[in-house]
């Protein structure tokens, strides 16, 4: 049988999709550690950018961190901080956490770029409107700089998630559940249509996810930010 | 009253942007800085609503220092309009135009009704006010500006110029309704541009400002030109002013009496230039009729430049009667009627007659 169709068999089989170890439990595995990281994340990444784009100060970190971060690897990263967390850390999160780290650093500069950039590309006259007719700098932020970078600091937003849904597989290099458990069980018993079709899962799931990001992205953004042209 | 009191603006990297400036703009009135790119005329009026802080001297609001006010608060109470517009891109014209309204804490029903007011009044649509600003062209988002100023009915509106990046055509509109506007609520409006034409037109008094912020003649329009300060205003202000001093001058001209024909009419030959009206007696062109004669048809009728209305000044006398092919200006009456017609030597011998 050839790899196409060993992977659709795969697929097909009631089998590979339901149970503790099925698709669906391992999607659902998959998703909690990928929103996991993308809202920690967001919660480290959105201020700082915030704050570097509405005050200007730490320009560099911003630009030089996505650089810096990427050069990494997650590997790495992910056999340091098990070896650091082992001992001090009992149970599962021993594991998760080391992978929670690996999937926040990569998620960190997408957004913090993305936050950075949409609030530093506002209009330096609305700024100056803003504050012309009596805003505070707080109210600059909140009502004219944060909206205006809606779409920038979604897109960092949808940018990390792929990232993370992708590198999430990592998780279960050190024994943890998510869809990489089809690809790391599948080599190891050389059940290459598990693997293959594990790795069409993923793919799907990253893509059903962002269009839900895309819909959100869609609620939050004001019309006037994304209609362009005189008339209508 | 805004009364600048020896103020100076000397900002961080040394350059001194406005020198021991005193002046006293009065209320009630537009007054207009004008002077050369980078001679201060911004920096001043930023130094009204605390954009900018002076490095010395006060600024005061009816006697009140403007420094004695939280920035943010004395921002809220004075309108605010730049070149740009600076609208918000993500408000729809009537939330951008709720904006003072609302930070001064008004509830949505009234910040609503503030700002469709303001808009209505500064000659908007409801329909463009559901619209965003991407959605509209420069001149209606300089309008938007206007009536996000005025929205809160601030006693004073600065204005930094606002009209600089409209069209020509556009910008005329914009400046008979700020007078219009100004007239109405009777408002404080200062006003920064760097086009003397402007200046003139729009001030009831001008401020010259010359390079390193100095003030080189406060005065109102029909003095600059008459009577410049110095070498520098007298430039600025323009080779042709005296041309331009007409456009204050007022000069008892009657018109004289203009056989007027209806399109239809016969016109003998050689009557020379008659001039067509309508049914109501405006004015609809010159006909030439030198060397032909006939029953009066539109294609006969040569459209002519400026009509000037009575009671207008020398200036728009002058011109209409130099833009027309008979040379002979029309001068019309309230209704637009043709009441006669005046020669440019009528126009020149009033102004000898008022000067003597
Ligand atoms: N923030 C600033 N820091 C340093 N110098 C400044 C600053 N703002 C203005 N200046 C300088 O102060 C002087 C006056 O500037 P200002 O903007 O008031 O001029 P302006 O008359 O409004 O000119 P323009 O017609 O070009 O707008 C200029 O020499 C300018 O370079
Ligand atoms: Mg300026």
């Amino acid at each position: 049988m050839n790899a196409l169709a060993l992977t659709w068999e795969w697929l097909t089989d009631p089998a590979s999709w339901t149970g503790a170890g099925g698709i669906l439990a391992q999607s659902v595995a998959h998703l909690r550690y990928s929103f996991l990281a993308l809202l920690a994340a967001a919660l480290v990444a959105v201020p700082v950018g915030l704050w570097v784009g509405h005050t200007g100060r730490g320009r560099w970190l911003a630009v030089n961190a996505a650089g810096a971060v990427r050069a990494v690897p997650s590997l790495g990263v992910l056999f340091i901080a098990v070896l650091l967390l082992l001992p001090r850390l009992r149970g599962e999160l021993a594991f998760e956490l080391p992978a929670l780290i690996v999937l926040v650093l990569l998620a960190v500069p997408p957004v913090l770029a993305g936050t950075y950039a949409g609030v530093q590309a506002t209009d330096p006259a609305a700024r100056d409107a803003a504050r012309g007719m009596g805003m505070t700098g707080t109210q600059v932020l909140r009502l004219v700089e944060i909206p205006g970078a809606m779409p920038l600091i979604m897109s960092g937003l949808r940018a990390a998630m792929l990232q993370i849904i992708g590198t999430a597989t990592i998780a279960a290099i050190v024994g943890l559940g998510g869809l990489g458990r089809f690809l790391i069980d599948g080599q190891a018993s050389r059940d290459y249509g598990q693997m293959a079709g594990g790795a069409v899962v993923v793919a799907l799931l990253a893509l059903a996810v962002d269009i839900a990001l895309a819909a959100v992205q869609r609620l939050v953004v004001s019309p006037g930010l994304t209609t362009a042209g005189p008339g209508r | 009253m805004i009364r600048f009191d020896s103020v100076t603006k000397t900002y961080d990297d040394g350059t001194t942007a406005v020198d021991e400036l005193s002046l006293e703009i009065p209320g009630g009135r537009i007054t207009v800085l004008v002077g050369p790119s980078g001679c201060g005329k911004t920096t001043s009026l930023r130094m009204i609503n605390r954009m900018v802080e002076p490095t010395s001297g006060r600024i005061l609001i009816d006697g009140e220092d403007v420094s004695d006010r939280p920035a943010a608060q004395l921002r809220r109470s004075i309108g605010y309009v730049i070149q740009q517009a600076g609208l918000f891109p993500h408000r729809t014209v009537l939330s951008n135009v709720m904006t003072v309204p609302r930070l001064l804490g008004w509830d949505r029903a009234r910040a609503r009704a503030a700002a469709t007011e303001a808009i209505e009044k500064a000659g908007l649509t409801a329909q463009q006010a559901g619209r965003y600003p991407s959605q509209l062209s420069g001149g209606q988002q300089q309008r938007v500006g206007v009536a996000r100023a005025l929205a809160s009915g601030p006693q004073i509106v600065l204005m930094d110029e606002p009209y600089s990046a409209v069209d020509p055509i556009v910008r005329a509109e914009l400046q008979d309704e700020l007078r219009r506007l100004q007239g109405e609520l009777g408002i404080t409006v200062v006003l920064v541009t760097h086009d003397i034409d402007e200046a003139l037109s729009l001030g009831d008094m001008v401020a010259v400002m010359r390079y390193g912020g100095h003030l080189a003649q406060f005065a109102t329009p029909a003095e600059l030109l008459a009577r410049p300060a110095d070498d520098f205003v007298a430039s600025f202000v323009g080779k042709d002013r005296g041309y331009r001093a007409l456009g204050f001058a007022d000069v008892a001209v009657s018109p004289r009496p203009e056989r007027t024909v209806r399109l239809g009419e016969a016109v003998p030959a050689g009557s020379g230039w008659v001039l067509a009206v309508d049914d109501a007696g405006r004015p609809l062109g010159w006909a030439d009729a030198r060397s032909w004669g006939g029953p009066l048809t539109e294609s006969r009728v040569r459209r002519f430049g400026t009509i000037a209305r009575l009671g207008e000044s020398a200036r728009l006398l002058l011109d209409a009667a130099l833009s027309s092919p008979s040379r002979r200006g029309v001068v019309v009456d309230e209704h637009g009627a043709v009441v006669g017609t005046v020669l440019a030597d009528d126009v020149l011998d009033a102004l000898d007659a008022r000067s003597t």
